[in-house]
């Protein structure tokens, strides 16, 4: 497994050069094209906020609404849709695994990696939220930015290989996996605020490492005063590590079995 | 994977160890009954075999105990029949699936020719997917740049190579697959059978380039029917039969070697498929005399002929006065069999039977292609036989001195019937022969013939 893992950056080009495929590819052919990365996060948006704000009181504890939603919805599009796409993704690539030598783990990895540059792409509404509502923003606190992106990228990718690996398999996760992210996404604070969640509910959140991530982009982006959620990043930052290698374990014992099974 | 080694120390290992050493390689795959097949992860869970469905239970084995060296700048065909393990030997050389037990080792670049263009993307363009496929077969992005006009040469693309893979036909598809895969220059090139890809040329082209290779130096391992392929281009050859090694060597030895037992195969396969058709054909019997009735994969008996003699298909019918109780078809060995060399000796023996003694009666023959043009046909009347009496068992053998047919399956009619044309017993394209031939001419009849020139005129033998 570690001699595998060891070969993984000698095909950062073939990455590279795969996550750009799959962008071009996706909006080929479409009117608007890269706009629909803007586009898409938008209309959802509009939709929570519309029903958030005209058709419910919005939650305590997070006003402006659109904007606080906006801070975790993005990186749950980012984290939902890698799921979604890599699940299916060996299976999708059947005929790079069977015909061509080529690692496989590459195909989750740039699932992930491509719905990452999604999630860059809409971050530009984010900004133009964040400066129309004078978000209280500090240099020391968007510095901390990038780094829950790099533990929201680890962590994903630990669940994207797992997932990937299992599909061949069991083909029936990607029909149960739609219904369980739509669970997690209630389970996670963000349409609504943690702070005034339950105490019994936020115990539970305690153990949704999603709901960290939210937290500490609500944080960074969205509430005021010092980033009080470092520790648990930090602490989620060793565990996605050690899930990505978890993650990497169980694709490398599955991996024989793909060119077979696909 | 290629191991971590520095590409020097890589470069001199290389050079003095074989290209593709197999050792004792067993692959077995495993069968799925219908329960697994269908099973859920849920059921799975519940029933904690997980682990268990993961591991092979009921196996089939595609490679059994083999063993294969092929030294650095060789070119090993592997024939075989189909399913006899020849592409799982190649995907295994090519580390795409893993052995069962043994070990695979490859020194040097690998590129497998398995299928052309797997990793083309339908969406992006011809330009985009040369690079992303010549990245995914290990070149770096500068090398395809470097190599990419000869590519888009090679595979007749000038024209179309910003338009998206999608709107090209499926020999342009093919052509651009196998010009980045031969351009990788690998030190080991693996072939699946991917040469019937484009038109005449570039079938040429193809050939000239793995000439090339062999120039250079390279390993080529080459999984093909085309056993002409190995006799000319192979330095070796090894025959797979079910999984098992069943010969190895100099390549026409083998190829010899294969293409007899593919001739007694065949042979059985005709054998079977006349007694069936002979079979069917007299299990009708007491069927009505409609003649519609006598279907192409349904030969019936009836009592009376069809009327219209050209038309009908495989049967028999015939008011049984006398009776054909047995065809045979005997070569030059003196023995019965389905194959002959075309320009060989051919008997036909008819055996009769006529229970009382009859002196009206004519034995026919015709001898139909596969298209069911009449290659030859004649009787025992039309050679003036003018026929005086049958009794009891009797047999006529009608004897070809030269089968002078060109290489194809023919079929044939045997029959016995009154001067009149009332049958007795016909038999209509009950059996099967095959000719056999080395030269690929056309037609149905082929002369004794000889080429003489005069002038300024030379040929050579294209034979080895």
């Amino acid at each position: 497994m570690l001699h595998n893992l060891a070969q993984l950056p000698r095909y950062r080009g073939l990455i590279q050069s795969l996550v750009a495929r799959d962008l071009k590819a996706r909006y080929r052919g479409s009117v608007l094209g890269f706009f629909w990365s803007f586009i898409n996060p938008l209309l959802l948006l509009l939709v929570y906020t519309f029903t958030f704000t005209y058709v419910m009181t919005p939650p305590k504890g997070t006003d402006p609404y659109t904007l606080f939603m906006f801070c975790g919805l993005l990186p749950w599009t980012w984290f939902a849709s890698s799921l979604m796409e890599s699940s299916g993704v060996l299976i999708a690539g059947g005929n790079l695994i069977k015909k061509v030598l080529f690692p496989a783990e590459i195909l989750p990895i740039v699932t992930v990696t491509a719905n990452m540059v999604h999630f860059f792409l809409a971050l530009p509404i984010l900004v133009f939220f964040l400066i129309w509502y004078r978000a209280p923003l500090t240099v020391p606190e968007l510095a901390c930015f990038p780094l829950v992106v790099v533990v929201q990228y680890l962590f994903t990718i630990g669940c994207a290989l797992i997932l990937s690996a299992l599909t061949v398999h069991f083909r029936d996760i990607r029909d149960i996996l739609s219904n369980l992210l739509t669970l997690w996404f209630f389970a996670t604070p963000i349409i609504y605020s943690y702070q005034y969640a339950p105490d019994l509910a936020k115990r539970f959140m305690n153990f949704n490492p999603f709901a960290h991530l939210a937290i500490s982009y609500q944080e960074i982006l969205f509430f005021p005063g010092p980033f009080g959620h470092w520790k648990w990043l930090a602490a989620l930052g060793v565990g996605s590590i050690l899930w990505f290698l978890a993650g990497y374990w169980v694709f490398d014992r599955l991996r024989d079995s793909f060119a077979e099974e696909v | 994977m290629i191991d971590p080694t520095s590409r020097a120390q890589l470069a001199a290992a290389a050079a003095a160890r074989p290209a593709i050493e197999v050792a004792r390689v067993t692959k077995a795959y495993r069968r799925f009954s219908h329960r697994k097949q269908f099973a859920t992860l849920k059921s799975a869970l519940l029933t904690r075999s997980l682990i268990k469905n993961l591991s092979p239970d009921e196996t089939f084995t595609a490679l059994n105990d083999i063993s294969v060296t092929v030294p650095r700048g060789r070119t090993l065909g592997v024939i075989g029949r189909n399913g006899s393990g020849k592409s799982t030997l190649l995907k295994l050389v090519a580390g795409i699936t893993k052995p069962s037990s043994g070990t695979v080792t490859v020194n040097g670049r690998v590129s497998a020719l398995i299928e052309l263009g797997a990793g083309f993307h339908p969406e992006i363009s011809g330009r985009e997917n040369v690079f992303i496929n010549g990245i995914m077969l290990g070149l770096t992005k500068r090398e395809v740049t470097k190599r990419f006009d000869e590519i888009v040469e090679f595979a007749e693309l000038q024209e179309f190579i910003d338009a998206p893979v999608k709107t090209y036909s499926s020999g342009m598809y093919m052509r651009l697959g196998f010009a980045v895969a031969i351009h990788v220059d690998p030190e080991v090139l693996l072939v699946d059978e991917v040469l019937a890809v484009g038109d005449e040329g570039f079938t040429h082209k193809c050939l000239d380039k793995f000439a090339e290779f062999k120039r250079r130096g390279k390993t080529i391992l080459l999984v093909t029917h085309s056993l002409g392929l190995v006799e000319q281009f192979c330095d070796e050859a090894l025959w797979l039969d079910a999984g098992r090694v069943k010969g190895s060597g100099d390549p026409l030895r083998i190829v010899g070697a294969y293409r007899t037992d593919v001739g007694e195969r065949e042979e059985q396969e005709l054998a079977a498929s006349d007694a069936k058709a002979r079979e069917t054909a007299s299990a009708a019997i007491g069927s009505p005399a409609d003649v519609a009735a006598v279907l192409p994969d349904n030969p019936v008996e009836t009592a009376t002929g069809p009327a219209d003699m050209f038309r009908a298909t495989e049967g028999r019918w015939g008011s049984r006065e006398v009776e054909i109780t047995d065809v045979t078809l005997v070569g030059e060995d003196g023995q019965a069999g389905h194959i002959f060399a075309s320009g060989s000796r051919l008997d036909v023996r008819i055996r009769l039977r006529s229970p009382l003694p009859i002196d009206d009666f004519v034995i026919g023959i015709g001898i139909f292609n596969a298209e069911g043009v009449c290659a030859y046909g004649t009787n025992t009347s039309i050679e003036e036989l003018v026929a005086e009496r049958m009794s009891g068992d009797t047999e006529a053998t009608f004897s070809i001195e030269s089968l002078d047919l060109v290489e194809g399956t023919y079929k044939l009619d045997v029959a016995v019937h009154k001067l009149d044309g009332y049958p007795y017993d016909y038999h209509r394209l009950l059996y099967t022969f095959r000719v056999k031939s080395r030269a690929k001419d056309v037609g149905i009849y082929r002369p004794r013939h000889t080429w003489r020139f005069t002038g300024d005129v030379t040929f050579k033998d294209a034979r080895r």
